[in-house]
């Protein structure tokens, strides 16, 4: 019942910033702040009871669950369901929902009440993906997250907000649709197969499919992840519309969006499709790595600070991917490490260039540049990010980025291992060119700006911390992402023969409750 | 006792984050307190560790502190733990003791600074990072510490970063490390892989366990190591970042690139000796690295006039005979050489900073002059560093350290006689650039009035210093001068005694009597040219051929030259040419043809009821045909 909680406060919340908006600027970012940080609170609560949990074995997979049935006749259920991978990227997407928020308590002037509308529902919609477990639901639910982040860059954009949202639009629209045309595909399938429509996960688990079908709907999957991940050559929309949106926009879109689609090749393609995940992975492998340097050469090459940052998302992404179709314990946690820390960096790094741009209203290499002297803090903190992006030991992305390397290694697929690690030195090209052109240098343009207020310390004073956290001590991370983890290494273990793949079955279903059953 | 192990790394850490988070708001005198005091703590504390070593050593001659588990993902377990023996306790003392008295000689050279609270917080970062860097008990954690050292290394050449000349040389220390670095980690992964672990003893002895002498496997691991030693170390082909490093703060050159983060590559190296010794092709590596380097590096320090280069230049060529020392197998010789020239090398660049202020800022040697006189302390004291840099026989540390090294890459079965030779003729490289040095900065006519004189704060760490110069190489000493062994004994029990003399090998009085000879030919060449007859320099240089070889070695053998047309201009044309991401233009592309799909068809909207009638008729005749024929 807590699930229904998490997205009905958001939603509510939404609704409710939108009304008061009419008359206030305060009380929307007053609610949707209350609302958030309610959100946090709970996962953090349940995250506390998280190792009670996993000693609880007979539980099944799930920790919570709320399975109601919505529209019995096509078997479609409205079922959430957490475990310890959607509790971790929960709590990350209400943590940095908060910083959102707060990122936006100045930048945003106008239309404030729509504005909290739309970004209280932006997480209703990631809350929900992260959480359904019903194809049809999390479909609605991804759908759910992409119009308000639309609006949110179409409205409160920069210069070319309208091509970006429009881009943006298109690129997860039609890869949107080619899974729900998988989805449907994997759903008379199943019906063929068994009699009984069911668009439940754990029954869709247990689909038999020929070879090459298989390999067809894994990729309708696979190219709407593909996409919002972003992996090369589907990331042109990534960076006009991390440029081109507000503040709050870019650090839900890099932070948690982009995570929508890791989190969906965790989830469904590798436990769905095993088998023609195989297949795909020396593909996947392979655009894994040259999204990592790519990415890195380009975000070295611009000259807008946000596009550089932007770009720098397809080179961190890419080593998630990475990790996803090694398959193996290590590059499954440094990938999740990877998603969760460049969460946080790079929300910073997006919100340190949203504080220039308010301060200075330019983004342009050229026009900016030592601002230290006038900003030291802001330079400081800066740096701070600059340093976890380049993989620096003892923050969040190196671990991750050392994990992937390991797990890569460790398959024997010594290449690619030292092509990413290449990646991971063309990173400090970026991140020094970061650091040089904002704050080191001369201060041509006399800039005299006024360093961070202390709603911006509170911002980024825990960001700091947790990078730090997640560099010196990953290991609760690990812990809570471990039960799923072994339930996607069986799933894909090698060849998977069908007497494992029953087993792999067993343990990811679920006992069907009968009609509306809504677990405490 | 030992317990207070994880005190020295943790003091300076603190120190850094208090001066970060409150610096800008406490007085100067704060600042020192928590710059200094906490380094200083940090060496009280190893002195007293060293004692108790010495004493009444842990079991095994090792101790470790385990502090909690980093990770712990399927088998991979690394351990934040600290790992104390003789080696890394020794380094450890070197670092805490340098390092405070360089911050001590800051606290008055930094004196005004708009950045004095932030000077002090990356010295007490990067002390932190490098006792990491030592006292890690694995790989990994080195690893943390390795690459603090080189972003603090990067904060503190950049630290008057309003100077883009600046930026440049940091971007440029930090890029050309990683570059090491890369190879370092790729090293990690190889070990971990075959090995299973990344914790350093236990490495060591699954490797000595599983691996014959020779495998392959040995020499990727040991040359992977070696990538990232020459990094961090500006050994070939990465030294080029060294001479511009020069452009950070010199107590910064003195701490950071001269006595101690430049030399971690030599104590990696030593840290997994066990695993060189595994692979021949790897020792033989690391030693003709360290013999070509300290020979090219040595040509490039004659021909610069910037004082500072001079010395980074004297620099890898000093680090080039420590690894010279490692690859012969000499283990503890090179930390011998490691612990003396953090001595004098420090030495050398605080009294460049002194000159340096003296002399309005002024770099050049040329430009000083005469002064001897204006400075008497800091003339004696940096004599006193040249000459043990030089090597001037029996009364300086440099001397023992040095011949040791040059003996045993003669006598050792890993060396030769050609690394040898490499190596005599490097002594006289180096007679003759230092006293150059000397003799053109501090002798002759005043060309610039001092305007600057340094207060003892500045003065006793060069007094200090000055002495070990001396004194420091009375722990080891060849059979025929007292026969003392302290320091290899010391460090006994965690390097291995030096490889047995070939039979047949020089003998190390004759080695030293080489030595001694190329210092001394080195030396009166510098005191004929620039003492008794400066213009014989000035015909010798005049010749075409003469002033390309000049410009040749001035630029480093044009490496830097090099380096730019092969990697930096490709990679950053790249970068300029593909700014807008021609992976985009597909999808404009694709816009575009719709876009023009869509003018194509609108100019059949035409509101005139013919065309219409026409487009259907037309179309049925199509269908109807279609039909029929198909």
């Amino acid at each position: 019942m807590i699930l229904i909680w998490l997205i009905a406060i958001l939603l509510v919340a939404g609704a409710l910033a939108w009304l008061t908006g009419r008359w206030s600027k305060r009380a929307p970012r007053w609610i949707s702040l209350v609302a958030v940080s309610a959100d946090f609170v709970i996962a953090l609560v349940l995250w506390s009871r998280f190792g009670a949990h996993v000693s609880l074995a007979s539980h099944g997979p799930w920790m919570e669950q709320v399975n109601w049935s919505w529209v019995p006749q096509w078997g479609i259920h409205f079922h959430l369901a957490m475990d310890g991978l959607s509790l971790l990227l929960l709590l990350l997407s209400f943590f940095l929902g908060i910083i959102s928020v707060l990122a936006s308590w100045r930048e945003i002037q106008d239309k404030v009440g729509f504005f909290h509308l739309n970004l209280m529902w932006i997480l209703a919609g990631i809350a929900g993906v992260f959480l359904a477990v019903d194809l049809f639901l999390f479909y609605f639910a991804w759908e759910l997250m992409l119009v308000p982040m639309f609006f949110l860059i179409a409205i409160w954009g920069h210069e070319r907000r309208v091509y970006a949202a429009i881009k943006f639009f298109i690129f997860t629209q039609l890869s949107g649709l080619l899974m729900l045309v998988a989805i449907l595909a994997l759903y008379f399938i199943h019906h063929a197969q068994t009699g009984q429509y069911s668009f439940e996960y754990g029954d869709l688990l247990g689909t038999r499919l020929p070879v090459h079908t298989a390999l067809l709907i894994m990729l309708g999957f696979f190219v709407a992840f593909a996409v919002k991940l972003p992996m090369f050559p589907f990331h042109p929309w990534l960076p006009d519309a991390h440029t081109e949106a507000p503040t709050a926009g870019s650090i839900i879109l890099a932070g948690l969006l982009l995570k929508t689609g890791a989190y969906g090749l965790l989830r469904f393609v590798i436990p769905l499709f095993p088998g023609a995940a195989h297949r795909f992975a020396p593909i996947a492998l392979v655009l894994a790595i040259v999204g990592i340097i790519y990415g890195a050469v380009l975000a070295f090459g611009q000259t807008d600070l946000k596009r550089l940052v932007a770009y720098t998302s397809v080179s961190h992404l890419g080593f998630v991917l990475l990790g996803i179709f090694t398959f193996n314990s290590w590059a499954l946690d440094g990938a999740l490490m990877g998603m969760i820390a460049h969460g946080i960096s790079t929300g910073a790094l997006f919100m340190i260039c949203g504080q220039l741009q308010e301060r200075t209203h330019t983004r342009e290499v050229g026009r900016l540049g030592g601002l230290w002297s006038t900003a030291p803090r802001m330079g400081g903190v800066a740096m701070f990010f600059a340093m976890g992006s380049m993989g620096l030991p003892g923050l969040g992305d190196f671990v991750g980025e050392f994990l992937v390397l390991v797990g890569t290694y460790k398959a024997h697929m010594i290449g690619l291992t030292v092509a990413a690690a290449i990646g991971i030195l063309l990173s400090t090209l970026y991140a020094l060119r970061f650091i040089q052109s904002g704050f080191h240098g001369p201060n041509v343009n006399q800039w005299s700006v006024p360093d961070l207020v202390p709603r911006e310390v509170v911002q980024v004073a825990p960001m700091i911390a947790i990078l730090l956290w997640l560099g010196l001590y990953p290991q609760p991370i690990f812990n809570t992402f471990k039960p799923t983890r072994e339930a996607i290494e069986k799933a894909i273990a090698p060849a998977p023969s069908p007497a494992l793949s029953a087993r792999v079955v067993s343990r990811l279903q679920l006992p069907r409750p009968p009609g509306v059953v809504a677990r405490r | 006792m030992y317990s207070l192990l994880w005190l020295i790394p943790a003091l300076p850490f603190a120190g850094a984050l208090i001066l970060m988070i409150a610096g800008p708001r406490i007085s100067p005198r704060a600042v020192k307190a928590v710059g200094a005091g906490s380094v200083c703590v940090s060496t009280v504390i190893s002195i007293l560790l060293m004692f108790r070593f010495i004493v009444a050593p842990p079991p095994n001659h090792a101790f470790v502190q385990h502090l909690w588990t980093w990770i712990d993902v399927a088998g991979f377990h690394p351990h934040v733990s600290l790992y104390l023996d003789s080696l890394s306790m020794l380094m450890a003392l070197v670092v805490c003791f340098v390092g405070f008295l360089i911050h001590l000689y800051s606290t008055e050279f930094m004196e005004g600074d708009e950045g004095y609270s932030r000077f002090f917080a990356y010295m007490n970062l990067f002390v932190g990072s490098m006792l990491t860097l030592l006292l890690g008990a694995n790989l990994l954690l080195l690893f943390l510490g390795w690459e603090g050292v080189g972003l603090c290394s990067y904060l503190l050449i950049g630290f008057w970063y309003t100077d883009p000349a600046n930026g440049r040389a940091a971007r440029k220390a930090f890029y050309v490390t990683r570059v090491g670095d890369t190879a370092f980690i790729i090293g990690l992964f190889l070990l971990f892989t075959h090995l299973g672990t990344l914790n350093i003893q236990a490495l060591m002895q699954r490797a000595t366990a599983q691996w014959p002498v020779g495998t392959p496997l040995a020499m990727a691991a040991g040359l992977l190591l070696l990538g990232g030693a020459v990094g961090k170390s500006a050994q070939l082909p990465l030294q080029t970042w060294l001479p511009d490093a020069m452009a950070g703060p010199t107590p910064t050159s003195a701490l950071i690139h001269a006595a101690t983060m430049v030399t971690a590559g030599v104590y990696l190296i030593a840290r997994t000796h066990a695993l060189f010794m595994l692979s021949p092709v790897s020792m033989h590596a690391v030693a003709i690295v360290g013999a070509a380097t300290l020979i090219l590096a040595g040509f490039s320090a004659l021909t610069q006039e910037d004082i500072k280069r001079i010395l980074a230049y004297s620099t890898i060529s000093q680090i080039g005979y420590m690894f010279l020392a490692l690859g012969v197998g000499a283990w503890s010789a090179g930390i011998f050489h490691f612990m003396t020239h953090a001595f004098f090398k420090a030495l050398l660049f605080l009294g460049a900073g002194i000159v340096i202020n003296a002399c309005h800022h002024e770099h050049s040697i040329f430009k000083m002059g005469g002064l001897r006189k204006e400075l008497p302390v800091t003339f004696w004291t940096y004599l006193i560093a040249g000459c043990s840099l030089a090597g001037v026989p029996l009364v300086t540390a440099g001397f023992y350290s040095k011949g040791l090294i040059i003996f045993q890459a003669g006598a050792s079965t890993y060396g030769s006689r050609a690394l040898w030779l490499a190596a005599v003729v490097g002594v006289f490289l180096t007679a003759l650039y230092t006293f150059r040095m000397i003799f053109v900065a501090f002798f002759g006519d005043a060309q610039t009035p001092v305007s600057h004189k340094p207060g003892w704060s500045m003065k006793i760490p060069c007094i200090v210093l000055a002495a070990l110069s001396i004194v420091g190489g009375l722990v080891e000493t060849p059979r025929f001068l007292g026969d003392i062994h302290a320091f290899s004994n010391y460090l006994h029990s965690a390097l291995p005694a030096a490889a047995s003399a070939a039979p047949g090998a020089m003998s190390e009085g004759a080695s030293e009597a080489y030595v001694t000879l190329a210092f001394l030919i080195g030396f009166f060449i510098a005191y004929w040219l620039y003492i008794r007859n400066r213009a014989l320099v000035e015909s010798l240089s005049a010749p075409a051929v003469c002033k390309a070889l000049h410009r040749f070695w001035h630029s480093d053998w044009a490496m830097d030259w090099l380096y730019d047309r092969v990697f930096v201009q490709p990679i950053m044309g790249l970068a300029r040419v593909d700014k807008a991401d021609v992976v985009d233009s597909i999808y404009d592309g694709a816009a575009y043809l719709s876009e023009a799909l869509y003018r194509g068809l609108r100019q059949t909207e035409t509101g005139r009821v013919r065309w219409y009638a026409a487009g259907i008729v037309a179309g049925s005749v199509i269908f109807v045909a279609l039909v029929l024929f198909l």
